[in-house]
């Protein structure tokens, strides 16, 4: 294997070859660098797309500084190298390495891929490639390192189950103690040792211990442990109280995608859209307080000297204390150089004061999701805003100085039709009318349109994708409408890419073969424009005998056992499926911080939430007292 | 006030471009707590001027930059306050006040030296030669984006240094005024050497006095 210097010399070669060359070499401040020797477990973490997008992601960065933090251990990041780079890469026979180091992936000891979105799988296997790793767990031994995934698409893990040898199911800020505990403790073991050991911790998920079995329509039978130790369903884990946010961000040296601190004011969410896989699998509602979140978010950008804070949440209206947050913010860093996002404001005139108090520059645009125009769809996917509100608060928007607004919508919800995207044309049109009103021929709307896939986890899950054919009419629809006034910006998906997507997030253990051999026939980058898609993934489906729409186009039946059914979010499938009983005769649920619907989390985490009563989580506090076990264990061996 | 402040720029910090380094010093100068003066209007610029944009892959110890202050600091607390603040590759090496109404850093560069190492075994005897015949010669054309132009002028100084380990390696002294600029792998390539077979730094820029 090359040492670091070895490495280092031959990018010497071919660095000045590359675009952004900077990339490739790291060296950025609040990048952690520990001696090598002393750290008996070292872990690469790895985002698996370019630098540019991954060096900002936050889930990385929490677990880069939970590792750190440990005397034992370290850990160092790793990205996808660009087209040109690989090429470059593979030509020299320079293996995939870590920035802080140099030291190729294959001398760590845990490699860790954050799988955020399904488009990032065949980059997880190309990289593996790179790296000079099997990509398939069954081809590895005791000389190569563990490959751990977490992340939200892990939410189904299965799709992956032949690449990746263990996964974490949900919040990682303390499963990753857990495993690199494992890994110092069985060193020197036999694989199948440690992955035994790691199956027992709570929350992790070791593919190769369990079976799926098949029905003769195609469907999954079961999927169940062939060990008797490894447990039959694998609950997400969560943290009881959010830890306190990373401070130290890494500055790149180049220009990335995003340069900014993040702060997460709030994990989880009440609301209960029905399409929201993030809403569903982050549960329960967990609030910083607002003093742990400026002086955090002033603590960042001391370290950083970003221009930009984001305060992260998925509905930041529902933070209970968003006005003392806001002040609070603007106060701390007033005469500063710095913009604030707020992003996922309820769509009323209160979040326009918000983003005033910001004073937020008005040349950004101002962005709301309504997600669906028409009434029937609103209620549908259970985010009910009236017309009005839209209209009262886009008005708001365009006469206190803002040109731009962008308003999110998706098409392809269930059951949707024409007049429901219609809808969303007259919506737009009006938006802008109303707007010119208030501010003249200067307003502009940008309506971005992107297409719904059903997901695991979710109300939806048992809904099929809306055909091609209705996409492309649905949006031709938008486009012919849309695209007359030169004052409205249409953005869209291109079908294939939700068909991608679909595949991915909604497929059982057969689909491993069929991402193998896309990756063969050459597919990364599937999230990229550049990404090889249908040339190389339905030839994969045809080599394996599988049809893509038994994925994507066939409603689940009421009873069906999905590929994912022994992995949970701790949201009942029972709570789920009522839901979307719910949805298809147009009933609305609110919020549930108004009133519990049991959708789940407070049995599973009941004793997290006895020991963390009060305002900290948004669930209702559990009264009854833990149940005591009385009975007399008898000792083994007695 | 304005600051005039000499670093270096090695290791990673190589592949930082002219402009990213630019963005790079305004977050340090932050980070430091060092209020940069802005220039007015609708896109505010930090007053912050680079003397002459290294090229990419070239490491430095003798990079110059001048920046206005909004308030007054003592030297020293400005390269204590800078230490904490800059990424490992790049040191500050010296800091000193400047006359506010001296001509621009820019303007005022005349040449750039640099020390060329070999990363790969070279004959040494066949090298001489070659940078002699160079320095010999009346003119150097060579093409560039399409357009010729005369090397030779460039080089204001250019010679073999071999150690006693018998180790070979460059040292050259090229033009950088404005319209002017001599390019270490321009004459590199003059001397049949690939660019990506050394590593090239710059020692000292030279100023009008």
């Amino acid at each position: 294997m090359l040492t670091p210097e070895q490495v280092e010399l031959k990018l010497d070669r071919i660095l000045l070859k590359v675009q952004k060359p900077g990339r490739y070499v790291g060296g950025e401040l609040n990048s952690i660098r520990k001696d090598w020797d002393k750290a008996q477990t070292k872990v690469a973490l790895v985002f698996p797309d370019i630098y540019d997008i991954g060096v900002s992601n936050v889930g990385l960065k929490i677990l880069y500084d939970q590792i750190n933090q440990r005397d034992d251990a370290l850990a160092e990041r790793a990205y996808a190298p660009w087209l040109d780079m690989e090429e470059l890469m593979r030509e020299h026979g320079i293996p995939l390495y870590t920035l802080e180091s140099k030291h190729p992936l294959a001398c760590f000891d845990i490699i860790g891929f954050t799988l955020p979105y399904e488009t990032l799988y065949t980059n997880a296997l190309n990289i593996l490639n790179l790296a000079g790793i099997p990509v398939r767990s069954a081809d590895r031994d005791e000389s190569h390192p563990i490959i751990i995934a977490g992340g939200h698409s892990t939410t189904n893990p299965e799709p992956m189950h032949a690449f990746i040898d263990a996964f974490t199911i949900g919040e990682g800020e303390e499963v990753i103690h857990d495993v690199v505990n494992v890994i110092q403790k069985t060193k020197g073991a036999k694989r199948e040792v440690t992955l035994r050991e790691l199956a027992k911790i709570s929350g992790v998920y070791v593919p190769s211990f369990y079976a799926t079995t098949y029905m003769d329509d195609g469907t999954v039978a079961v999927t169940e442990p062939i060990l008797p130790d490894v447990p039959k369903t694998v609950n997400k884990r969560i943290v009881a109280k959010l830890p306190p946010p990373p401070t130290k961000f890494i500055v790149p040296n180049i220009e990335v995608i995003h340069n900014r601190v993040s702060v997460e004011i709030m994990r989880g969410c009440t609301r209960g859209c029905r399409f929201c896989q993030a809403g569903m699998i982050t549960r329960p509602v967990r609030e910083r307080t607002v003093q742990e979140v400026v002086d955090a978010a002033d603590a960042a950008v001391r370290a950083s000297g970003f221009e930009e804070l984001a305060l992260m949440s998925l509905s930041s209206s529902d933070y209970t204390y968003i006005n003392d947050l806001v002040d609070a913010i603007s106060k701390r860093f007033e005469g500063r150089k710095l913009t604030v996002n707020l992003p996922s404001l309820r769509i009323e005139s209160v979040s326009v004061d918000l983003m005033e108090k910001l004073k937020q520059h008005r040349s950004g645009g101002f962005t709301l999701a309504p997600e669906a125009a028409s009434e029937r769809m609103r209620r549908i996917i259970n985010k009910f805003i009236p017309d009005e509100d839209i209209i009262n608060t886009t008005r708001e928007i365009y006469s206190r100085g803002w040109t731009t607004v962008k308003l999110y919508f998706m098409i392809g919800h269930p059951s949707e039709t024409l007049e429901d995207v219609q809808a969303i044309v007259d919506l737009c049109k009006r938006v802008i009318e109303e707007g010119r009103k208030v501010a003249g021929w200067k307003v502009k709307l940008h309506a971005g349109v992107s297409t719904f896939v059903p997901k695991p986890q979710t109300p939806f899950q048992w809904v099929a994708c809306d055909t091609r054919e209705n996409i492309l009419e649905k949006q031709a629809l938008l486009k012919r409408q849309l695209l007359k006034d030169k004052s409205i910006k249409l953005s869209w998906t291109k079908p294939e890419d939700s068909l991608l997507e679909a595949w991915l997030s909604r497929g059982d253990r057969r689909m491993a073969d069929v991402i193998y051999s896309a990756w063969k026939n050459g597919a990364k980058f599937d999230a990229w424009d550049e990404g090889k898609k249908s040339e190389a993934w339905l030839p994969a489906f045809e080599e394996h005998g599988l049809d893509p729409a038994f994925y994507t186009h066939r409603q689940r039946r009421t009873d069906e056992v999905f590929p994912w059914e022994h992995i949970t979010a701790a949201v009942r499938k029972n709570f789920l499926f009522q839901d979307f009983r719910m949805s298809l005769e147009g009933q609305i649920r609110v919020d549930c911080r108004l009133n519990c619907f049991a959708c789940g989390i407070l049995p599973t985490f009941a004793n997290l939430r006895r020991e963390n009563p009060g305002e900290g989580w948004k669930c209702p506090d559990v009264k009854t007292p833990a149940r005591k076990i009385d009975i007399e264990l008898p000792v083994v061996g007695d | 006030m304005r600051v005039r402040i000499t670093f270096s720029k090695q290791g990673a910090l190589r592949y930082t471009g002219h402009l990213d380094l630019h963005r790079l010093w305004e977050r340090a100068l932050r980070r430091a707590d060092l209020p940069i003066s802005y220039s007015q209007g609708f896109h505010p610029q930090p007053k912050i001027s680079l003397a002459a944009a290294l090229p990419l892959g070239f490491a430095s110890r003798a990079e110059v930059l001048d920046v206005r202050l909004n308030e007054d600091f003592p030297v020293e607390d400005i390269s204590s306050r800078l230490k904490e603040s800059l990424p490992p590759d790049i040191q500050v090496l010296g800091v000193e006040s400047v006359d506010e109404r001296a001509p621009a850093l820019q303007t005022q560069v005349l040449s750039a030296a640099y020390e060329v190492y070999l990363t790969e075994p070279i004959d040494g005897a066949e090298l001489t030669r070659k940078v002699e015949a160079l320095m010999m010669s009346e003119s150097v054309i060579r093409e560039r984006r399409g357009k010729t132009y005369d090397l030779r002028p460039l080089i204001e100084m250019l010679s073999v240094v071999t150690e006693a380990s018998g180790k070979v390696w460059l040292r050259m002294t090229l033009a950088a005024r404005d319209g002017a600029t001599g390019r270490p792998e321009e004459v590199l390539n003059a001397l049949d050497i690939l660019p990506e077979y050394t590593r090239v730094e710059r020692t000292r820029l030279i100023f009008q006095k």
